[in-house]
């Protein structure tokens, strides 16, 4: 397996609206994140909002440019060159289905757009041939075509949205909150249709999600963000089961289950209070403010990822304790 | 026994719009016990929420009631007017929305709006409204109460302006509170706090909850019985156990199916629903689920199922249930 996309410790800062000349303040909504997808692979990306997820997402496509940090696609740094050649190979699905496609412009055109900004269409019938092929590619029909994004449920914007992002045949889908807008009959059917596209393209996916479930269900590993920090990695399995990290652990246990039975016996660690704000983040561990494993050491040093498994990673200085 | 708190009867709703009359409700019946806690679960234009609201007086303009009861703790809801409505809401019934920033007036201290509710319901002026809105925010689990009173909304983070909410809504400990997805717009961890503090309160207070949601993780935690609705329906209803290891509706057993399990190793395909919710302008004449259903029969084309009883406190509205219970007679007959 080799990695496709590598983000080597990638930060960015915005800066806060109404701070003073003397004192600029920023929001550090991605501060120093690492990790790799290798090829055919899906990345999860989870956190709560604020967490810096998206935003994550954005700059690996360089859609924000980053304050600091590289970013590596297929053996090349991509930080600091022209875009145009890699939009092509790099693609993203956006959460709200609703406000990502052109309400004047037809669902044939939305999807057609890329292949005119390429030039992949020889002639006119080249083109439609290329719509109706992904159209049909994701569950629509050449019927829909002519149609405005109006007429379409939220399932099938979605699907829109996906034929415009294979509309250029990319390898790597930045995959952002895609399916929680949707409602949950509809969720599971955009799911498997991410996963059988996979399949048959070889696709390789950063899915960005807050359903910790849905996540697991997709992806091969996992990432879990907190206050612009990724405080731990590793495959989908093991974090379901072995997390190490106090957050993770907290997370994975305030998901609801969807079975009362097992949802009565099972132990919930609620934390208290709310995710601090980013612009003035804790020292030392962001998280240690709601810890209940905090101590002194916490708070004077941050913590940084070290390896607890094959491929599983944690930021915690406590790991011994919490398991 | 436990008294019955709310019974709508073969409700009908409409609301007239330019497009035509599209049918929200259709034959809602639906009872509720003292002390219970009600999931109705269901997608986006199922129902689930004018159902809630229309037993809070809510239906607004070009809603309109067009047959059926509601009953609640004493009163005949849908003959009131406005004005004994209000004593009812609020008192009695009282609501909280998903969106917390949007229900709260955004130029008013969090105090203002809980004195507000407090004077409006119960008479209390000057120190004792401030002293029983203090007393509020201590039930629900906010610090610092005497500065939070101060403050506005957009000060507030989402938990703590869904805590306030919760606030205003039980100011005079009404009997029953409707959660209208309270959590949707809120994190995971902030979502299973604001759980458990509305089930730390049903065990202080003793009131019902109705939970509306579309997340079956929430009703399969808090919730006694779990009414299922589907294009204004309710298409199963039953106590939680046997909702969840004992569906009796396709579109129950669909949507069980189709959540991604988290505690699971295998990583098979994923169960979905076929086809798109349906259009309420032109519902279908038969089953309402019948065009997504996978053992769709000639019949749920044509007409709409009635309820069959499948056990106490547990009916559901699919032909396939007829069937088997028309199957089962003649067996008996036979025999």
């Amino acid at each position: 397996m080799s990695k496709l996309v590598e983000a080597i410790d990638i930060k960015q800062y915005f800066p806060v609206a109404g701070s003073g000349l003397l004192s600029k303040k920023v929001v550090k909504a991605v501060d120093g994140v690492s990790f790799f997808i290798n090829r055919g692979e899906t990345l999860g990306l989870v956190g709560e909002s604020g967490c810096g997820k998206t935003t994550t997402g954005r700059t690996i496509l360089r859609l924000n440019e980053p304050t600091g940090g590289r970013i590596i696609y297929d053996g090349k740094d991509i930080t600091r060159v022209n875009m145009l050649p890699y939009r092509r190979k790099m693609q993203i699905v956006f959460q709200n289905p609703y406000a990502s496609l052109n309400p004047r412009m037809t669902v044939g055109d939305i999807v057609g757009e890329p292949i005119d900004i390429y030039k992949l269409a020889a002639s006119k019938k080249d083109r439609r041939d290329m719509i109706i092929g992904l159209l049909e590619r994701v569950g629509l029909n050449s019927e829909h075509a002519n149609r405005y994004p109006h007429e379409f449920s939220g399932g099938q914007r979605q699907r829109v949205g996906i034929a415009r992002a294979l509309a250029v045949n990319p390898e790597f889908i930045v995959c952002d909150e895609p399916i929680s807008a949707l409602d949950v009959s509809i969720q599971a059917q955009i799911i498997n249709m991410f996963e059988e596209l996979q399949e048959s393209l070889g696709l390789t996916y950063l899915f960005i999600a807050h359903d910790l479930s849905v996540v697991k269900h997709i992806s091969d590993r996992i990432g879990v963000m907190y206050l612009g920090k990724l405080v731990e990695i590793a495959e989908a399995d093991e974090l379901a089961f072995h997390s190490v990290h106090p957050y993770t652990r907290s997370l994975i246990s305030a998901v609801p289950i969807a079975d009362p039975k097992a949802s009565r016996e099972r132990k919930r660690i609620v934390l208290e209070g709310d995710v601090p704000s980013p612009v003035d983040p804790p020292s030392g561990c962001r998280f240690r403010t709601r810890c209940p494993y905090a101590t002194e050491l916490c708070a004077n040093r941050e913590p940084e990822l070290q390896e607890v498994g094959s491929g599983h990673f944690a930021a915690c200085h406590h790991i011994e304790k919490v398991k | 026994m436990a008294n019955i708190l709310l019974d709508i009867k073969n409700e009908r709703l409409s609301f007239f719009t330019p497009a035509g009359e599209v049918k929200a409700l259709n034959d809602v019946t639906l009872s509720m016990k003292e002390g219970e806690v009600l999931g109705i679960v269901g997608e986006s234009g199922s129902g689930k929420s004018v159902t809630a609201y229309s037993v809070m007086g809510l239906i607004a303009h070009p809603g309109r009631i067009i047959d059926g009861s509601i009953d609640f703790n004493g009163h005949r809801i849908n003959d009131l007017d406005e004005k004994d409505m209000r004593k009812i809401r609020g008192n009695e019934v009282s609501i909280i929305f998903q969106d917390p920033m949007t229900s709260l007036n955004p130029v008013y201290t969090v105090g203002n709006q809980i004195y507000e509710a407090i004077r409006l319901h119960t008479g209390k002026t000057g120190k004792e409204a401030r002293a029983r809105a203090k007393e509020l925010l201590e039930l629900v689990g906010i610090n610092e109460p005497e500065k939070r009173l101060k403050q506005y909304p957009h000060e507030l983070s989402g938990g703590m302006r869904q805590r306030v909410m919760i606030a205003i809504a039980l100011a005079c400990e009404p009997k029953l509170l409707i959660a209208d997805e309270p959590t949707t717009a809120l994190d995971v961890t902030i979502q299973a706090q604001i759980l458990e503090l509305m089930m730390d309160l049903r065990k202080k207070i003793g009131m019902s909850i109705i939970m509306i949601t579309h997340d079956l993780g929430i009703v399969a935690n808090m919730c006694d019985k779990i009414a299922v609705m589907y294009a204004g329906r309710i298409v199963e209803y039953g106590t939680t156990e046997e909702i969840f290891y004992n569906p009796q509706h396709e579109y129950t057993k669909g949507l069980i199916r189709s959540v991604p399990k988290l505690f699971e190793k295998e990583r098979g395909k994923l169960y979905h629903i076929e086809g798109s919710p349906v259009d309420l302008l032109n519902p279908p004449k038969g089953c309402p689920f019948a065009p997504r259903c996978e053992n769709c029969m000639k019949i749920c084309i044509k007409e709409m199922p009635p309820y069959t009883t499948v056990a106490d406190d547990h009916y559901s509205a699919c032909w396939l249930r007829q069937k088997e219970a028309f199957m089962k007679e003649k067996e008996a007959a036979n025999e």
